[in-house]
């Protein structure tokens, strides 16, 4: 069994990891149909499908619950599209001490923002998503697609990113005036806040204010979560892989995502490298001129063989580079294929590529 | 088209795109091709990576202060330099009395939670200052190599998003201000670099619909890169060209010839597929980069690049002079 394949048999949860268009979302996708062909029930959760890859997952919206996939296998494919605004949502609504304090939060302008401004919410959204859907128990396989950030810290940091955010202690003090010890740093507080409302408009600071004032008494059950969130990612349950191309811009990415997981104590299971250009075999010596001259004919067909096999050679060195820094993780080659995956046998495809 | 002229569209160019389209190749290919015709560029670069530095030779990254990468014959140059939110933001906050707190400001996390407040002021604070140097800075063409991903667009649309938040203040002038110099074609335009690859495609098409939509830039053109240079002669039978020069091929030789020869003339085939849906899908000017098989990408690879943007560009037609739609616009109003 190709290592890969163990992956998809024994963990819980994989987190496919690399830099924007190298086909994280179709890799994802690929791994939890195997994982339902081999009977698992497997639910794959994905940020930005391109469209018909969506459709054929019958994925037209975003939801925050997963969809059954029809098709003949013994186990299960669900999809999930994530919904990072409604996934922010349910955890308030969760950890809330009374629908009020959800309801005075929900609204809240600061809060409203949270999603699209905050910088690693979308990947705080994925790994509380991850983790919710594998508490469930209902999945034996979470495979999840990670957004396409630079650094691969993003998807590990954004839960302390967060927790950082609803910490601050500027904002803090200022709701908190009964804690007398602490009223000398307040007046400065209040100096700097009245500061920078001149500069941005009291309404937004006092939004601010209001924001963490309903978050008030929240922040434990938060810490909490996030913290069991970081333990299941750092857990033997699951599995990183790491997506990339071989082109050389992409693999210094990859090498830079492979470097930033260590750092955080991580290792990379599992190497995927999309769009290889074919291999053509270098061949006995031919009978016939040592150097095809002239245009057309001959060196025409020559000096095509010859660019793809400078190609193959670029991405070769290229890939061993990256093959060695994640040893001894299984390296899975997927060929350039004729088109872009949209269906279902097109995943199944890009399966057989991964694990055979 | 002159490639001066087309280069002096506008002062600034945004140049945007997904990741892995190669945004920061054309970046630096289109950097070179302006110096080459003797203007004075200055490449601002988002994300505090060396990109088109690196690609033009420059070791180690970039930052605030500005590098000279290139110069081409008496006039042409290109200097590159880094803008970083962070940055800009400490120099609005000095600009506005809030010198003395704002290093607080930011390591307290105030900032973030100002920034959430407001969404887009980091944005908004990078495109205030790429409007205070095309006041203040001498370039002819100022070449914005901006966010990858799918950032551009919010990016962009967030001078449109700041003035409904912010009434009153200095942010909402400065947003209104960004807002009038992105809507303006003699001022800011637009290029959408993408592969000939239907995702790619599809993103592009998207992107420049909402840029030229909700944003109301006006596109420059679309650049394809990474297309194969086409090869006559691919579809000929290895072992009948052969015999024509008076040579004979191991079968296994033939076979791979042919296999190779195949596989190129079915990408090209998908590419040109791909490059006419995408013309049909938008009326703008587009101009191709080539694949480059052989080498990485480095100076010279950029040079090279850099010479077929400019036949690209030399190809495209005149744009009709004004002083022609006049008289007619006369003609009819009479």
């Amino acid at each position: 069994m190709s290592g890969l394949a163990e992956l998809v048999g024994q963990r819980s949860v994989i987190v496919c990891c690399g830099s924007g268009g190298v086909g994280k979302t179709t890799t994802a996708a690929a791994i939890a149909l195997r994982a339902a062909e081999e009977g698992r029930r497997a639910c794959v959760v994905t940020i930005d499908p391109a469209k018909r890859l969506a459709d054929a997952l019958g994925l037209e919206a975003l939801t925050n619950a997963p969809k059954l996939v029809e098709g003949q296998w013994p186990g299960e494919l669900w999809a999930l599209m994530l919904d990072t605004k409604g996934t922010f949502d349910d955890l308030v609504s969760r950890y809330a001490a009374d629908p009020g304090q959800a309801e005075n939060i929900l609204t809240n302008r600061v809060y409203r923002n949270l999603s699209s401004a905050l910088s690693g919410t979308q990947e705080y959204m994925a790994s509380e998503k991850l983790y919710e859907l594998h508490e469930e128990e209902r999945f034996d396989l979470v495979v999840v697609d990670t957004p396409p950030t630079r650094n691969a810290l993003d998807f590990i940091d954004a839960p302390r990113r967060l927790l950082r955010f609803l910490d601050n202690r500027v904002f803090r003090f200022v709701m908190t005036p009964t804690r007398t010890y602490l009223r000398a740093v307040s007046v400065a507080t209040r100096t700097i806040l009245r500061t920078i409302s001149k500069v941005v408009g009291a309404e937004v600071v006092e939004d601010a204010v209001t924001f963490f004032q309903a978050f008030e008494g929240m922040e434990e059950g938060f810490r909490a979560r996030a913290q069991r969130v970081m333990e299941l990612l750092r857990s033997k349950d699951c599995a990183f892989v790491l997506v990339a191309s071989p082109r050389t811009d992409t693999v210094a990415e990859a090498l830079f995502f492979a470097d930033k997981l260590a750092d955080a104590g991580i290792e990379v299971q599992g190497l995927v490298v999309n769009r290889l250009h074919p291999r053509f075999p270098e061949q006995g010596p031919s009978t016939g001129p040592a150097e095809p001259r002239g245009e057309g004919g001959l060196a025409v067909l020559e000096r095509n063989l010859a660019d793809f096999r400078a190609v193959a050679e670029r991405e070769e060195s290229n890939l061993a580079v990256l093959a060695e820094r994640v040893s001894p993780a299984p390296v899975a080659r997927i060929p350039f294929l004729a088109g872009d995956v949209h269906d279902l046998d097109g995943l199944a495809q890009i399966a057989d590529h991964l694990f055979g | 088209m002159d490639i001066a002229a087309w280069c002096r569209q506008a002062r600034i160019l945004i140049v945007a795109g997904k990741g892995g389209v190669g945004k920061t190749t054309v970046s630096a290919s289109l950097a070179v091709m302006a110096a080459r015709v003797g203007l004075n560029v200055l490449v601002v670069q988002l994300e505090g990576e060396g990109s088109v530095a690196s690609a033009l030779g420059h070791p180690g990254p970039i930052g605030y202060e500005e590098v000279v990468l290139r110069s081409e014959g008496d006039e042409g140059l290109v200097r590159a330099r880094a803008i970083t939110p962070d940055e800009a933001l400490l120099e609005y906050l000095a600009d506005h009395g809030l010198r003395a707190v704002s290093k607080r400001l930011l390591s307290s996390g105030t900032i973030d939670v100002i920034s959430t407040a407001i969404p887009g002021i980091r944005d908004i604070l990078v495109l205030g200052k790429v409007k205070q140097l095309e006041r203040t800075d001498g370039a002819d063409l100022i070449l914005i190599d901006a966010p990858a991903t799918g950032h551009a667009l919010t990016f962009l649309g967030s001078a449109a998003g700041l003035v409904d938040v912010a009434k009153v203040g200095p942010i909402r002038v400065q947003a209104s201000e960004v807002g009038d110099l992105l809507r303006d074609p003699a001022r800011c335009q637009v290029l959408v670099v993408t592969l000939p690859e239907e995702t790619p495609v599809n993103e592009a098409v998207e992107t420049a619909g909402r840029l030229e939509g909700s944003v109301g830039m006006t596109l420059a053109g679309v650049v394809v890169n990474g297309r194969y240079q086409e090869l006559e002669g691919l579809g000929a039978n290895p072992e009948e060209a052969a015999a024509a020069v008076g040579g004979r091929l191991d079968p296994a030789h033939a076979r791979v010839l042919r296999e190779a020869a195949q596989f190129r003339l079915q990408r090209q085939r998908l590419q040109a597929e791909q490059a006419d849906r995408l013309a049909r899908s938008l009326a703008v000017p587009m101009l191709e980069v080539p694949y480059l098989f052989t080498t990485e990408i480095g100076p010279g690879e950029i040079d090279h690049l850099a010479t077929a943007l400019s036949e690209a560009v030399a190809g495209l037609p005149e744009p009709e002079p004004e002083a022609q739609l006049e008289p007619e616009a006369a003609a009819a109003e009479r």
